[in-house]
C-alpha cells in the first residue's frame, strides 16, 4: 500500500468530472495500479467481485464523509492513524453486513475483506482528496473511485469465471463441449488477467501518444521547412 | 514437530504469500528492480512478521476474546507500533543498516502481508509456536518471491521488450509465470 498518488491529468473542473474521472481515465486499478491485492484475490467469481467492489465503495464513501467533515479538526501529524481508525470502523460495519446478507460470499472472500483496510485506494483518496475538499465533492470522488474499482474487478472477474468455470454468476453460459480453463480460477489466472488488462491500458496510452505526436508534427510542418530537420525524440520510447 | 515443519513449508512455498495469496503486490512492483533490494525488503518483512505474530497471539489470547470486531483495528495499530519501534531500534543500534532499509521500513507497516499473516493466523487458530513458524515461513516465501522477480527483471533490463509491455504489465506476466510454477507444489502437505 503506497501513498503515492499519480496525478498525471489536470485537476477536475466540474463536479461531474470529479465523479466520472475515476470510472475510466483515472481508474484506480487499471491506470494507477492501486488496490491490487483484493483485485486479484477475489475475482475468481463474479459474485465475489461484486461483493468486494460494493464493500470497498461503501468503506470509501463512509470514510470520505467523516474525513471530509473532520478535515479541520484532525491534527496533521496523526492524520494517517486517524484515517486508518475511521476506515477500520466502516470496515467492521461492511464485514458484519456482508456476513448477514451473503454468508456464502463472505466465507469465500475470507480474510480479504479485512484487507480492504490496506487497500491503497481507500487511504489514498482520504489523503489526496477527502481531507482537502467539502463533503459533497468528497462523496462524488469516493463514489467515482469505488465504481471504477468495481468496474476493474468485473473486467477481471467476468472472464475469469466464464473461462475458468464456464459459468456467469453460477449459471452455465458456455456450450457443453467447452472444457473449462481451470488455470483462470487459480492464482496464476489472476496475474495473467491483470497483465492482459495492463497491456491493453498501455496500448491505449501508446496510441494516444502517437496520435498527439502526429498532430504536433502536422501543426509544426509549415514552419519547420526553414530550419534544419529536427531530431525525432520518438525513437526512445521508454 | 512434523506439524510445525509443514506449516513452515506450506507458508513458504505451497501457499506463497505473494504468488498465491496476492499479498503485498505494491512492493512487488515497487522494489523489485534489483534482486538485492528484493531480498533485503523480504528479510525486513520477515522480522516484522515474527514480532507481529507474537503480538497478534498476545492480543488474541488476552484481549480480543471478548471483542472480536476490534480485531482488525488492534492488529493494524499493533503492526504500526512494531514497525515504529523497530525503526527506532535499528536507527539507534546500526545507523548503516538503517540507511539501507530507510525507505522500506515504514512501507512494511502499510502493506497487506503482515496484516494478512496475522488474520490467517487467527482464523486458523494457530498456537504461539505454530504462529511464529507460519510467520517465518511466510516471510521467507516473500523473500524468495521478491528476489526471484527481481532477478528476472534484472535479466529483462536490456532485453528488446516491446514498448507496450514495459512497466507493471511485464512484472505481472513474470509473476503469472512464477505463480504457475509454484502451482506445482499445490496439495503438498495438505493431508
Amino acid at each position: 500500500m503506497s501513498l503515492v498518488v499519480k496525478s498525471t491529468s489536470p485537476p477536475p473542473k466540474t463536479a461531474q468530472d470529479v465523479l466520472t474521472r475515476g470510472f475510466w481515465h483515472e481508474n484506480p486499478v487499471l491506470v494507477q495500479t492501486l488496490g491490487l491485492c483484493s483485485a486479484l484475490a477475489v475475482t475468481n467469481a463474479v459474485a465475489n467481485s461484486i461483493a468486494m467492489g460494493l464493500a470497498t465503495t461503501f468503506v470509501l464513501v463512509g470514510s470520505s464523509i467523516i474525513v471530509s467533515l473532520l478535515r479541520k479538526v484532525i491534527p496533521h501529524q496523526i492524520r494517517i492513524t486517524t484515517y486508518i481508525l475511521i476506515i477500520a470502523t466502516f470496515l467492521a460495519i461492511a464485514d458484519m453486513e456482508l456476513e448477514a446478507i451473503v454468508p456464502d460470499v463472505h466465507k469465500a472472500m475470507g480474510p480479504y475483506i479485512a484487507l480492504i483496510i490496506t487497500n491503497c485506494i481507500v487511504l489514498g483518496r482520504q489523503e489526496a482528496f477527502a481531507s482537502r475538499q467539502p463533503v459533497g465533492l468528497a462523496i462524488l470522488d469516493a463514489l467515482g473511485n469505488g465504481t471504477g474499482f468495481t468496474i476493474a474487478l468485473l473486467l477481471m472477474g467476468i472472464p475469469r469465471e466464464v473461462l475458468g468455470n464456464g459459468t456467469f454468476l453460477g449459471v452455465h453460459v458456455m456450450p457443453r463441449s467447452f472444457e473449462p480453463w481451470v488455470v483462470m480460477m487459480l492464482p496464476p489466472g489472476g496475474f495473467f488477467m491483470i497483465g492482459i488488462l495492463l497491456l491493453a491500458a498501455n496500448w491505449r496510452d501508446l496510441r494516444k501518444q502517437a496520435r498527439e505526436r502526429a498532430e504536433r508534427a502536422a501543426a509544426a510542418k509549415p514552419g519547420s521547412r526553414a530550419g534544419r530537420p529536427q531530431k525525432e525524440p520518438e525513437a526512445t520510447l521508454v | 514437530m512434523s506439524d510445525l515443519f509443514w506449516i513452515f513449508v506450506s507458508a513458504a512455498i505451497v501457499t506463497n504469500f505473494v504468488l498465491v495469496y496476492f499479498l503485498g503486490l505494491c512492493p512487488l512492483i515497487g522494489v523489485t528492480n534489483k534482486s538485492e533490494t528484493g531480498w533485503r525488503l523480504g528479510l525486513a518483512t520477515t522480522f516484522v512478521m515474527v514480532l507481529a505474530s507474537l503480538a497478534a497471539w498476545v492480543l488474541n489470547s488476552f484481549v480480543l476474546a471478548t471483542a472480536p470486531f476490534l480485531r482488525v483495528i488492534s492488529f493494524v495499530v499493533a503492526i504500526a507500533s512494531i514497525v515504529q519501534i523497530v525503526e527506532l531500534f535499528v536507527k539507534k543500534t546500526s545507523p548503516s543498516l538503517y540507511r539501507e532499509l530507510g525507505i522500506f521500513l515504514p512501507l512494511i507497516a502499510s502493506n497487506s502481508q503482515v496484516l494478512g499473516m496475522t488474520i490467517f493466523q487467527t482464523n486458523r487458530g494457530y498456537s504461539l509456536l505454530q504462529g511464529l513458524m507460519f510467520a517465518v515461513g511466510g516471510g521467507l516465501g516473500i523473500t524468495a518471491a521478491l528476489s526471484l522477480v527481481g532477478g528476472i527483471r534484472e535479466r529483462t533490463e536490456f532485453a528488446p521488450i516491446p514498448a507496450i509491455a514495459r512497466g507493471p504489465a511485464l512484472v505481472f506476466m513474470i509473476a503469472a509465470a512464477l505463480s504457475l510454477a509454484f502451482m506445482g507444489f499445490a496439495g503438498m502437505g495438505a493431508a
